[in-house]
């Protein structure tokens, strides 16, 4: 009935928007709130905080739900959902009261923001500083490909705020609020997918956050930034990828049973059915993956190498489904008219979103070599 | 105030092109077809929600239908009704409009619901006769409006409190009727006479801990002989399917002989 609930949604209010939110870059905060009032923002958080008190199984049913017709929006949403695990995890109990209603009812937009022009997944090579000062911190420093960046009431961002007694950097989490002085959005990226999310920089040219606001232990940054991109990051990225897959599954099934060919519909050529074959097995195996790490997450159990599967098989399994989906269309799937293209560019642009393929594999190498050493 | 909102559980009218009779009983085949809640069921139970939004009111949801529905059922607690009463009993099957309204009018005096206002949708989507509500007041001796667009407090001054009644909008073929009128009552509700709204992931989890509660044939107080199939007058006639077949002919012939061929064919066939 949750997923019923979702597609109702999505079929009302994302469905008929997602070609035109993609076509001029629009990110609909406007919906916001009724994700909000449905659940979707909050749905993992508990109830004492504003939430539905499910987990993030259900998270990722949404999430699949919205990247079935708009991945642009699903990636608005998780970079919010982002910042609110942030919170939740590693927040304190003051910290959880003050802000998690707002961002679950949707009335406030968060994100989390760590990657630096010198590089994502280099978290502790963050040029970004926090100085102790006057009972709080000073921040300095740029983040630059941060979704939510113009949007974020509340921005997240890792700084390094000192070093351990070997000489390497410690991170912390701080909590920016939006109008603070010297905090400001710099450059918006013009995406060649995910586009209704906004994507670009955040500046902070000596901007002071007090002591409550750093979340999580301080210098204890880079667990929390890991643990959260880790988990529900890369999980929200390979719902992202499921929510394609499906698409690409539903349209090639559409369009083969529609277009005639040699009088017949060409879902009855077997060459067009291997493609369907292909893209449905990806489809079964891409959320088989989601899913199992889903559950392992809410099972309170370690997800990161099982979200990096998922999210590294299913993104590549995306990008090659939405390539499969136009060939089978023909002349018509390279048409704006048809999603596809859409579905090409997203696919194509939540590969290097939250770790490119080539760090999930040095995660799940790192696991495997751990898992199944004799 | 209580409102009562009945529901029926029929195949999605989305899938319709899938449905089928079954020669033998001439009834509909439902396997492989979603079961949704009627979806002017839906714009009845909304307006009961729209009520209950602005105004003290319980939402009791009724009806019948076979067990598997019940999952329908609770989606109208999660859309915000407060409890739920399903009417399920294999002598229940094959009943038409009468027996179903009497059947309905049973589970009510059972259940000892009192309503100010039953709501239920102008006509299911499968059957479309627009009969069970009507009937349902009838069985009950009250009265009824159908074709209700709208749903109205009146707010005129010196209603006493508890004594409301309501202003109704009823679509007529030319414009509306307008009617001021005091429960009890039943009203059936136009379908997209509004807008059902969606169901929360909240109103999902609340809905595991509203009660749903199934009676069967031995709780109400009826007779084998009045409900379900051996209860209702209406039977199936014959099911014939035309035969729209084409078939060519060949006319050969002077111009002159074609064209007395064919006018000869044409005046055969009308």
């Amino acid at each position: 009935m949750l997923r019923e609930a979702f597609a109702d949604f999505v079929n009302q209010e994302v469905a008929p928007n997602a070609a035109k939110w993609d076509s001029e870059d629009h990110c609909p905060v406007e919906l916001f709130p009724k994700m909000g009032e449905l659940g979707i923002l909050g749905v993992f958080v508990p109830e004492e905080y504003g939430g539905v008190g499910l987990g993030h199984t259900e998270r990722v049913i949404a999430l699949e739900e919205i990247a079935r017709h708009s991945a642009g929006l699903a990636m608005f949403v998780f970079t919010h959902q982002l910042g609110v695990a942030a919170l939740l995890e590693f927040g304190n109990e003051a910290q959880k009261k003050k802000y998690l209603p707002s961002l679950c009812s949707g009335e406030k937009i968060t994100g989390l923001g760590t990657t630096e022009p010198g590089g994502g997944s280099d978290l502790l090579g963050a040029a970004t500083t926090a100085e102790a000062k006057d009972g709080g911190w000073m921040i300095r420093g740029r983040k630059c490909f941060i979704t939510n960046s113009h949007t974020a009431d509340y921005a997240m961002i890792t700084a390094k705020s000192g070093t351990d007694e070997k000489g390497r950097n410690l991170l912390s989490v701080f909590l920016i609020e939006k109008g603070a002085e010297g905090f400001n959005p710099g450059r918006k990226e013009n995406k060649m997918g995910l586009r209704g999310s906004v994507t670009g920089e955040l500046i902070m040219d000596h901007v002071f956050v007090a002591e409550d606001q750093v979340i999580g232990a301080l210098g204890k940054g880079y667990g929390v930034a890991s643990k959260v991109i880790g988990e529900v990051g890369r999980a929200s990225m390979a719902a992202i990828s499921v929510g394609i897959l499906r698409g690409c599954l539903e349209e090639s099934v559409r369009f083969s049973n529609k277009r005639i060919v040699y009088g017949k519909p060409i879902s009855k050529l077997q060459a067009i059915q291997f493609h369907i074959a292909e893209i449905r097995l990806a489809y079964e195996a891409a959320r088989l993956l989601l899913y199992r790490a889903a559950k392992r997450k809410d099972d309170g159990k370690s997800a990161v190498a099982e979200c990096s599967l998922a999210k590294y098989y299913g993104t590549e399994a995306a990008a090659s489904a939405a390539k499969r989906t136009i060939e089978l269309m023909g002349a018509y799937g390279i048409v704006n008219e048809y999603p596809t293209g859409r579905f090409l560019r997203d696919a194509l642009t939540s590969i290097s979103s939250g770790g490119t393929s080539e760090i999930q594999k040095l995660i799940i190498a790192g696991d495997t070599l751990k898992q199944y050493a004799v | 105030m209580q409102i009562l909102v009945c529901v029926k559980p029929v195949p999605d009218p989305e899938k319709y092109d899938l449905l089928m009779i079954d020669p033998e009983t001439r009834r509909l085949i439902r396997e492989g077809i979603p079961t949704v809640i009627n979806p002017a069921d839906k714009n009845a139970l909304e307006a009961a929600l729209r009520i209950k939004d602005t105004t003290e009111a319980s939402i009791t949801v009724l009806s019948m239908a076979p067990d598997f529905c019940a999952d329908r059922i609770r989606e109208c607690l999660a859309m915000g009704a407060d409890e739920a009463y399903l009417l399920s009993d294999i002598r229940f099957g094959g009943a038409d409009t009468y027996a179903t309204s009497r059947t309905l009018m049973k589970g009510i005096e059972t259940i000892g619901l009192a309503p100010d206002l039953i709501l239920a949708g102008n006509e299911s989507a499968d059957g479309a006769t627009a009969h069970v509500p009507v009937q349902l007041a009838e069985w009950l001796g009250l009265p009824h409006i159908a074709n209700v667009s709208s749903i109205e407090r009146d707010t005129r001054a010196g209603q006493a409190p508890g004594a409301a009644s309501w202003i109704i909008h009823k679509k007529a073929e030319q414009g509306h009727i307008r009617y001021r009128a005091r429960p009890p009552i039943l009203l059936s509700v136009e379908r997209n006479s509004n807008r059902p709204r969606i169901v929360s992931a909240l109103g999902v989890v609340k809905s595991k801990k509203k009660k749903l509660e199934i009676l069967r044939f031995d709780a109400l107080d009826v007779s084998s002989d009045t409900v379900g199939y051996a209860g209702s007058p209406t039977k199936a006639g014959a099911l014939s399917i035309p035969d729209l077949s084409r078939t060519g002919q060949r006319v050969a012939g002077t111009p002159a002989e074609i064209a007395a061929a064919f006018m000869d064919i044409i005046k055969k066939s009308i």
